[in-house]
């Protein structure tokens, strides 16, 4: 299964799901009234790389995360 | 502190630092000019970033999450080597009390315009692509300073 870590101030706990593409995972998260803040503003990377397309195939060991505004410095 | 290598044609030289709490600033900019000293560079250019009072804070904190901030870190050193110069940068984890630092970069450069150009972009896209989360310290609680925040590229991918 995909592990996805929710970073900085999302304050969620890792999930573990099988999922074969992002937007399996768009479609679950969607139902998750605790995220409902976060996905319009979150970043998503796969394996440690920013992706742009919601079609890339994801793989049982692929973690995922969501990383939201980030403001360094 | 973990340790971003970089290799010199003399040293191998600490370029990405991570500390707990504040930065000692003297220390970290003292040791960077030690390094690079007699390396034939015409220009140190540092920026230091230090915590102000306001909005009624103590402080701030800070999360990071490293393996990204360091692949960022390795695009950025990668852009100044080809421009014959190389970056260093120091930055904190967790609590950085008012009138402390919490970031430190600087740029090594044979030549002066590239190096403020280079300092310029180089702070400019850390703002924008760094991943690190910046709370304000309000009566010892941590309040993510969203306001103040950006969203990184391609945000919103799963809305």
């Amino acid at each position: 299964m995909a592990r996805i870590e929710f970073l900085g101030p999302i304050g969620k706990e890792p999930q573990e799901l099988a999922i074969s593409n992002l937007n399996e995972l768009k479609e679950i998260f969607a139902k998750d009234e605790k995220l409902a803040e976060w996905l319009g503003i979150c970043a998503v990377a796969v394996n440690d790389k920013i992706v742009k397309s919601t079609d890339m195939k994801i793989n049982p060991n692929d973690k995922i995360s969501l990383l939201p505004p980030v403001c360094g410095g | 502190m973990i340790k971003y290598l970089f290799c010199l044609q003399f040293a191998v030289v600490d370029m990405l630092e991570l500390h707990d709490g504040s930065l000692d600033v003297p220390k970290i900019t003292a040791r960077w000019y030690e390094e690079i000293k007699d390396k034939n560079f015409g220009a140190f250019i540092p920026f230091i970033g230090i915590v102000r009072d306001e909005f009624g804070i103590d402080g701030l904190s800070f999360d990071i999450y490293e393996p990204i901030l360091n692949s960022w870190f390795d695009t950025w050193q990668k852009k100044a080597k080809e421009q014959g110069a190389m970056l260093f940068m120091a930055h904190s984890k967790g609590d950085v009390l008012n009138h402390t630092s919490s970031y430190i970069s600087a740029v090594v450069t044979p030549q002066r315009k590239v190096g403020l150009r280079l300092i310029n972009d180089f702070v400019e896209d850390f703002k924008a692509s760094a991943p690190i989360w910046k709370y304000d310290l309000i009566d010892g609680k941590r309040v993510y300073a969203k306001n103040r925040s950006q969203a990184l590229s391609g945000a919103g991918l799963l809305a």
